[in-house]
């Protein structure tokens, strides 16, 4: 503390020196905690020397093996499991990149203190550093066992798709009777030009894009007229009213998902016996026909989907100042113009990220596709169904036709639309610029 | 909107008269909606009370309703719903005790600490939020099956826990920061460590945004189908969801009304805490994502 204070004061001369070198400071922590010993503190130094050597002791031999591993993916079929490379070589990859980062923080820890000497600061004692550095560290600390598990959990299987999805890994040829290969983008070209996959994939991607934004912008569209009619001043029983509309939301989505699959059913569901037949004299085949299907999907999403942004809208809605409407009355301003003016307006910059993210939800929107109809009809010289989208199509490789690279390679594409979409949220999202700020 | 001054044609009690049709329209149109919205609902509670198992020869009058299919549910020797019913409740205590600590761990340390490396492990977080577990379902697939975790409860909690600390950070990071810093800081004056800060002061402060997230995790397992879908093969594994929709799909017409009563005891307390609290999860999703 008191050398703190001391460097506060103006009055007291520093004492500058010059002869102490950030440069030298930086080559001698090539070995690591050579350039702190050389800023005087021996006991960081000599940590950090430990640490590190003791790292790259204990881990060089995992690391090496788990690297080349990564190149290799096993020499011996039916002894080496080219999956548990995989995973080793993406691990010893982690290690790595962790192991320079840190190598790469301590030139620079050395560096920035020795700049600090060289204007007249002095270390502390042992104790003072020592809580200094658990100051630093407590917040690493914390965010600790999250991160830990961030990376087992999710940034690894991440990574293990990515490669996959170069490798040859489908039915045929599958670990551990086989060791897989590298096989570049064969897999990305095979989906392009192979007209059996290039057939399937584009009729999915393009389903998949209009169900996106159909279903989406329909719940949307429904959301915001119901808002806009509740809204009105003249209705009694508002409560009880948004509290019905809510409900969709609150019933578990699967729950709901198989009751309307049950309700479509061509052959005995209610839709089909006590309403069409009865009413129409005719019946749809829902399930059996893929352009029935997916309307049928497509409303049910809808009935699925509109209550939690009808939430969002009727929340803003409340907190629109009532002087622009009368404002607008003043002007003569009708109806219409009143909504294009000032309530569409308001909704939009109120929720605008929020319904990307709708759009993001329905992108991906397994649930929907296989509990209705498990992404069925099939259609004819296509490997997917008539209502799969790309996310259910993934599934059905993976466990109907082991086609994992495949599967893994259309993630990958699923991911970089996804990361587009992101990138548009984050640009608009405010959390992003205040974030930015700091 | 009483006064429209630019019509002058209209008498007082026809601008009365069209403002009262204008109401009765709004009410049929709200009319019809709670019609769909009610009608599956209601279809499924009345098969859920009916005697006969075949959704063909379905009455759906009340007349004939009784309680058999729940009794089926709970006593016969071969349903495994008591069971499915425990798998549920062990994931969901072990994911709710696990997240939340971890969350309220990892936000404290980014609402009220600048460290390095902060602003990039935040958008790592951003981002992360964005990519659903379910898209490295193949990975997670393989990788299970490669370390022995493939059908064991153990893989399906990890995952829960794995995917949702992004989100569940963000909630509570979020909360935090609307807590006044002068808390803290009077407190650290008072000689007080960053734990005792973190246990004393902050936490009980931050205790409604945590029962938003314990609950949201407790009840995550109850609703969700897919992952227990990928990782989970055996019947004495299966959680609720998975489990009823087995019923369904191994036989459809004949355990429908079955489905639809262990449905019904899952959907009414999910429904009614979902209700019950719709203000406080609709905000709280509304500061990044959505159910799903």
């Amino acid at each position: 503390m008191a050398t703190n204070e001391n460097q506060n004061q103006p009055s007291q001369t520093r004492i500058k020196d010059m002869n102490h070198s950030p440069k030298k400071a930086m080559l001698l922590s090539i070995i690591p905690g050579m350039g702190q010993i050389y800023n005087k503190r021996k006991i960081k130094g000599i940590a950090i020397f430990i640490l590190f050597a003791a790292f790259a002791f204990v881990m060089f031999e995992f690391a090496a093996a788990g690297l080349q591993g990564l190149i290799t993916l096993g020499n011996e079929a039916r002894v080496d499991d080219s999956r548990v490379f995989l995973i080793e070589g993406i691990l010893a990859l982690l290690f790595t990149i962790f192991y320079a980062a840190f190598y790469w923080f301590n030139i620079q820890d050395a560096k920035v203190e020795a700049q600090k000497i060289r204007n007249g600061w002095k270390p502390g004692s042992v104790m003072e550093n020592f809580h200094n550095s658990w100051d630093t560290a407590f917040p690493y600390v914390m965010i600790g066992p999250g991160f830990a598990l961030l990376i087992f959990v999710v940034i690894l299987p991440l990574l293990f798709m990515g490669f996959l999805a170069f490798t040859n890994y489908n039915l045929y040829n599958a670990p551990p009777r086989n060791l897989l290969q590298w096989v570049g983008f064969e897999n990305f070209i095979r989906l392009v030009t192979l007209s059996e996959w290039r057939d399937t994939f584009v009729s999915v991607l393009s389903w998949t894009l209009t169900w996106t934004f159909v279903a989406t912008t329909l719940s949307i569209s429904l959301a915001m007229f119901l808002a806009i009619l509740t809204n009105d001043k003249r209705l009694k029983g508002k409560k009880l009213i948004r509290t019905v509309l809510i409900l969709p939301w609150a019933v578990p989505g699967f729950v709901t998902i198989i009751i309307f699959s049950a309700l479509f059913n061509d052959n005995f569901g209610a839709i089909n016996n006590d309403i069409l037949q009865p009413l129409f004299n005719t019946t749809i085949p829902w399930m059996t026909n893929v352009m029935w299907s997916r309307i049928a999907i497509i409303m049910i999403q809808v009935w699925l989907g509109f209550p939690f942004v009808y939430a969002l809208f009727s929340g803003v809605l409340q907190g629109i100042s009532s002087d622009w409407y009368e404002a607008a009355d003043m002007d003569g301003a009708s109806r219409w113009q009143k909504f294009t003016n000032i309530t569409f307006p308001h909704l939009m910059f109120a929720t605008g990220p929020l319904l990307i993210t709708q759009y993001t939800f329905n992108f991906n929107n397994f649930n929907i596709i296989y509990l209705f109809n498990e992404g069925g009809p099939a259609v004819r010289g296509q490997n997917a169904g008539g209502t799969d989208i790309l996310i259910s199509w993934v599934y059905n490789l993976t466990f109907t036709n082991s086609q994992f690279s495949m599967a893994a390679a259309i993630s990958l594409i699923l991911g970089i639309i996804v990361a587009t979409f992101a990138f548009f949220q984050f640009r608009r999202s405010s959390s992003f610029k205040e974030e930015g700020n700091n | 909107m009483k006064k429209n001054s630019t019509k002058k044609s209209g008498s007082k009690l026809s601008r009365k008269q069209k403002s009262s049709l204008e109401v009765a329209l709004i009410y049929l149109i709200l009319g019809l909606v709670f019609v769909v919205i009610f009608y599956p609902l209601l279809w499924a509670f009345a098969i859920s009370m009916n005697t006969s198992t075949n959704l063909y020869s379905a009455s759906l009058s009340p007349e004939n309703w009784s309680l058999d299919n729940f009794v089926w549910l709970f006593t016969s020797p071969r349903s495994d719903y008591l069971l499915w019913y425990r798998n549920t409740l062990f994931v969901s205590t072990v994911v709710t005790v696990v997240t939340t600590t971890v969350v309220s761990f990892t936000a404290y340390a980014f609402s009220r600490y600048r460290f390095k490396g902060r602003t990039n492990g935040l958008y790592a977080f951003l981002l992360l939020q964005m990519f659903p577990v379910l898209m490295a379902m193949v990975a997670l697939y393989i990788l299970l099956n490669t370390v022995g975790l493939l059908d064991n409860l153990w893989g399906l909690i990890l995952i829960y826990i794995g995917g949702g600390i992004p989100m569940n950070a963000f909630l509570v990071k979020g909360y935090l920061d609307t807590l006044p810093r002068s808390l803290d800081e009077s407190a650290k004056m008072d000689g007080a460590g960053h734990f005792r800060i973190f246990f004393q002061i902050l936490l009980p402060l931050a205790k409604p945004i945590l029962s938003v997230v314990a609950l949201f995790n407790f009840m995550g397992p109850f609703m969700d189908f897919i992952l227990p879908r990928i990782v989970l093969r055996s019947p004495e594994n299966f959680t609720l969801a998975l489990g009823l929709y087995n019923f369904v799909n191994a036989q459809f017409s004949n355990n429908f009304s079955r489905f639809a009563a262990g449905a019904v005891l899952i959907a009414v307390p999910i429904a009614t805490v979902y209700l019950m609290l719709q203000k406080y999860l609709i905000s709280g999703l509304a500061s990044g994502a959505t159910k799903g």
